[in-house]
């Protein structure tokens, strides 16, 4: 936990194997995947740096996680109506026939209802992917690129687009950001989302042109009106039918345009390189990749933190070197992001390997999201599953909606987590992983399910046989374990006591209590 | 600019504003020394609101889906009722009637409400809705929970607390609105203010004391203890032990007021189920200026029953709800402090459709209750014959409810909280 309120090192420099140890391992496992298990930690520590970034890193190398089968997702729930359908329609609005137009409004309705199963059962498909997969990075940057390129069921209402959205992300998710650019503007889901499937010459429709700089690439500022406008004209004729991208040519404003410094018959494709070319993409996203993986900006007394406030002028002092040690950070960064040009990896490598990652002032600095906080809780301390509806549901509750993110802006993350109603919220769903405890009583298979927490201690037992058995050295290995860095004397204290009034005994039962206390520390609440 | 661009620009434009502000956290600004107790002793003492009449407080209703507002509030007088509804009218002799000559009444099953109508404490106003009306739930919804019309920014009322506490450090404490649901109304959300939201009581607290008794001790250390004597006050770390302090406080409070038993009988159902806890917080003297509660159902597509039915079981549960909730407040010697708006996300059109139903419409009713408000109906009767597309067209702007509530009950800046001016209705007695 970090003491002092220094500026954190800006070193870029790759951290020497030396320092790079249990701490150093799980702080590596909780960022850039969703944690691990004491074995786990252990094997990367002893890998070293370089072996451990890039054995999370290399998710080509490692055995694919099956996609869904063919026939998991139906692709035509909400498929547009046939020629004949639209035919009969057209027939019934003129004949204003009451029936068959309460028939296609019921029919309409039933399929929206189907639709709707659909997207629930895709959030329990990915939640238990993000849980089972062995390429947790994957999976995170998937997580990432929906957060990021925004868009929500609620507008599109087609469970499929967001399925081949997706995968998409998954695809180019620790690829060629490059790649995503191109493909963000052929995905049907966002073409829905931001209005540009209408979007024609006569009426080009500006809204994916300027969300595609302001928040997808370039951030406010770096752009003009007449790079929206023209960008907009570059994406005219980009739409979908059905599932498929299309490029309507009759649509297309094929004039000359000025986008970003670039000239001439501009499509989109040359639009996103006119982008790429701009040394403000790679820092922007560099920026959102540094609030994702490693800190959010610092906050001043008085409320204003995020990325502009000023704050009050007390705490100024002790923010602003730790403001410019960021922004040093994220230039370095962005410099290899462009001379990788705008591969991923090498970002994310340089910035894995940084001493700056592992600097204190970093480590147990972010709140953790839904997502890390559920499927993290599974993967390191080996809980069951029990019921994916209840954990997508206790998203919900806690913010994070798979597939319905709150705006195109994405989720503001951090502190915008927590409040009362939602700590609580996240409490109890830890208490429902370990124990399978519902508000109401128990998990029905609860009894079936039961966690025995003991297999964490098999490290302890394994390098220091007995302590295994030793209430205060069990309560100081898991504390490292489940919080990270050096335990606090009064929690070290609470959780004895109370091992203490269970007869001093290490037990399944005795141990989940030591893990219920753990996870509804406020604390837990950090990775 | 065209409506799709100015919409995409105004959701721009909410979200640059967002994005320079902190996600700030709505806790207690006290140091980490103080114990818990001592908390518990100021939230209680503390009216959350600076400048804000201590006993004022307001309960909003929300029926979603929809409500019927036409077989709600009666037009019987009119001939053309029954023409477009041959199905599902209200027989004029079953109808509840209001105000003599007027030719409207209330749905015969929200007897409840008619007891208060009777008793001067029931404003019915009539043809509520907006500009432009939008017919899909999400946007409509959306719409009357941030008061603007393109259904985008912050909630109305989360708005009123963000302006009211502007200017205290950590803003409003999350004890000065509560919202019984799933998760808090976008109406209740501020840029800084957070309400308490929980579906009842058990939820509202730790599960894991049921596991064991031995779990109790050491959870309350745990909550009450910061874990380490100097912790910077502006981490990540001291503002989470903060809010879990705050959630705790809150917790044994809630928790003890609703565990008292109400004064009166409530009816057996949801929304009563809601507005007793109510109540019993208001009993309790909370420090709380703001209750939400929801009743669902009301989508009514087919099969919706005229005088019987799925409606009229929907209208009785609200009539019988309030009514009782009134009692409640009035044996507490509480209800001269309670206003209650009721609104739904809008109305349903004239004709009944193939099915036996209604579908998505526009102007509707919505009720203002409590012995506060100027008793009677308020506004004619949009017309049967005038429709927009088979649509009632409204004449009162919901906004200007809301003005005359935020002005005459809340005491705030109405055209601060909603952005712009809009003339009060008269809905409240003079003061």
């Amino acid at each position: 936990m970090p003491r002092e309120s220094q500026a954190p090192t800006t070193s870029l420099k790759p951290i020497a194997k030396a320092d790079f140890g249990y701490e150093q391992a799980r702080h590596l496992l909780w960022r850039a995947g969703f944690g691990g298990t004491p074995e786990q930690i252990r094997t990367l520590a002893d890998w070293g740096p370089e072996k451990a970034v890039d054995h999370l890193l290399n998710v080509e190398e490692i055995e694919s996680y099956p996609d869904p089968k063919a026939d998991e997702f139906e692709d035509g729930i909400m498929r547009p109506l046939s020629e004949e359908e639209r035919r009969q329609l057209r027939l019934a609005q003129r004949n204003q026939d009451e029936d068959v137009l309460a028939r296609f409004r019921l029919e309409q309705q039933r399929r929206q209802g189907q639709d709707r199963e659909q997207i629930r059962a895709m959030q329990r498909w990915w939640l238990r992917r993000m849980i089972e997969t062995p390429k947790p990075l994957e999976e995170k940057m998937t997580l990432f690129w929906h957060g990021h390129f925004a868009t929500s069921y609620r507008t599109i209402e087609n469970s499929y687009h967001l399925y081949l959205q997706n995968a998409m992300f998954r695809k180019h998710a620790v690829g060629d950001f490059g790649q995503l650019l191109f493909s963000i503007i052929r995905d049907p889901a966002m073409l829905k989302y931001l209005d540009n499937d209408e979007s024609r010459k006569e009426h080009p429709n500006e809204n994916l042109a300027r969300e595609l700089m302001e928040l997808f690439s370039l951030g406010e500022g770096a752009y003009t009106e007449r790079d929206i406008k023209d960008g907009a004209r570059a994406l005219t004729g980009y739409t979908f039918v059905f599932n498929d991208f299309v490029f309507r040519e009759e649509w297309h404003d094929n004039g000359d345009k000025h986008i970003l410094g670039r000239s001439g018959n501009l499509d989109g494709d040359g639009f996103v390189r006119a982008i790429l070319e701009r040394r403000a993409c790679a820092e922007f996203i560099c920026a959102k990749l540094y609030r994702y993986f490693v800190n959010e900006l610092p906050e001043a007394p008085g409320g204003s933190g995020g990325t502009m406030g000023s704050g009050g002028s007390g705490g100024r002092d002790r923010v602003e070197p730790q403001r410019r040690a960021i922004v040093s950070v994220v230039q370095q960064l962005a410099g290899t992001f462009l001379q990788a040009k705008y591969q991923l990896k090498p970002v994310l490598r340089r910035l894995f390997l940084s001493e700056h990652f592992y600097d204190p002032a970093n480590m147990q600095a972010q709140i953790k999201s839904p997502a890390q906080l559920i499927v993290g809780a599974v993967r390191s301390l080996g809980t069951p599953v029990r019921d994916l509806g209840i954990l997508a549901d206790a998203m919900d509750l806690m913010g994070q909606n798979l597939f319905f993110p709150p705006n195109v802006a994405g989720w503001a993350g951090g502190r915008a987590w927590i409040n009362t109603s939602t700590l609580y919220v996240r409490q109890n769903i830890m208490n429902f992983l370990l124990t399978g405890k519902t508000p109401r009583g128990f998990d029905p298979l609860a009894s079936l399910e039961k966690y025995d927490p003991t297999a964490l201690l098999a490290n302890l037992a394994q390098s220091n046989p007995g302590a295994e058995k030793d209430p205060a050295r069990v309560v100081d290995y898991v504390l490292r374990f489940a919080l990270g860095g050096e335990p606090s004397a009064a929690r070290r204290e609470t959780l004895v006591s109370f091992l203490n009034e269970h007869g001093g005994r290490i037990t399944p039962d005795s141990l989940t209590g030591v893990l219920a206390l753990i996870t509804a520390m406020p604390e837990y609440q950090l990775c | 600019m065209d409506l799709h661009n100015s919409r995409a620009f105004t959701r721009r434009r909410f979200l640059h504003n967002g994005l320079t502000l902190a996600s700030a956290a709505v806790t207690i600004p006290y140091f980490l020394q103080r114990s818990a107790t001592v908390l518990a002793q100021s939230q209680n003492g503390q009216t959350s609101l600076p400048g804000v009449p201590q006993d004022h407080i307001l309960v909003v209703v929300q029926l979603a889906g929809g409500n019927d507002g036409l077989n709600t509030v009666v037009p019987f007088g009119d001939a053309l009722y029954y023409r477009a509804r041959p199905g599902i009218g209200i027989p004029e002799r079953e109808v509840l009637k209001l105000k003599e000559g007027l030719g409207i009444g209330l749905h015969p099953r929200m007897t409840g409400l008619k007891e208060l109508y009777d008793e001067g404490m029931l404003t019915v106003v009539q043809g509520v809705g907006y500009p432009n009306p939008n017919r899909s739930h999400f946007k409509s919804m959306d719409i009357w929970h941030t008061a603007d019309t393109d259904g985008i920014g912050d909630g109305w009322l989360g708005r009123y607390f963000d302006n009211q506490c502007a200017g205290s450090p950590d803003g409003c404490s999350g004890h000065a609105g509560i919202a019984i649901g799933r998760t808090a109304p976008l109406a209740m959300e501020g840029r800084r203010f957070k309400p308490i939201s929980f579906e009842s009581e058990e939820l509202f607290r730790w599960t894991g004391l049921d596991l064991h008794e031995s779990m109790e001790k050491p959870y309350r250390k745990i909550i009450s203890e910061s874990p380490e004597e100097a912790l910077d006050p502006n981490s990540a770390e001291s503002f989470l032990v903060r809010t879990a302090l705050d959630a705790q406080v809150a917790s044994d409070q809630i928790r003890r007021a609703v565990g008292q038993r109400p004064l009166v009988q409530y009816p057996p159902n949801q929304l009563a189920r809601q507005l007793q806890m109510v109540a019993a917080m208001i009993r309790a003297e909370l420090a709380t200026r703001v209750y939400y509660v929801s009743l669902g159902g009301f989508d009514t597509h087919a099969g919706q029953g005229g005088a019987n039915g799925s409606h009229a079981n929907l209208l009785d549960q609200f009539a019988s709800s309030l009514r009782a909730f009134y009692s409640d407040l009035k044996a507490q010697g509480n209800d001269g402090r309670v206003l209650t708006l009721s609104f739904s996300e809008f109305g349903r059109r004239v004709g009944q459709n193939a099915s036996n139903g209604t579908d998505h419409g526009t102007a509707a009713p919505m009720f203002l209750c409590g012995p506060m408000v100027r008793a009677g109906v308020h506004g004619a009767h949009p017309s049967l014959s005038d429709l927009d597309d088979g649509d009632l067209k409204f004449h009162t702007d919901f906004r200007s409810v809301y003005t005359a509530v935020l002005e005459g009950w809340m005491k705030a800046d109405a055209e601060a909280v909603l952005g712009r001016k809009f003339k009060a209705v008269e809905v409240l007695k003079k003061a």
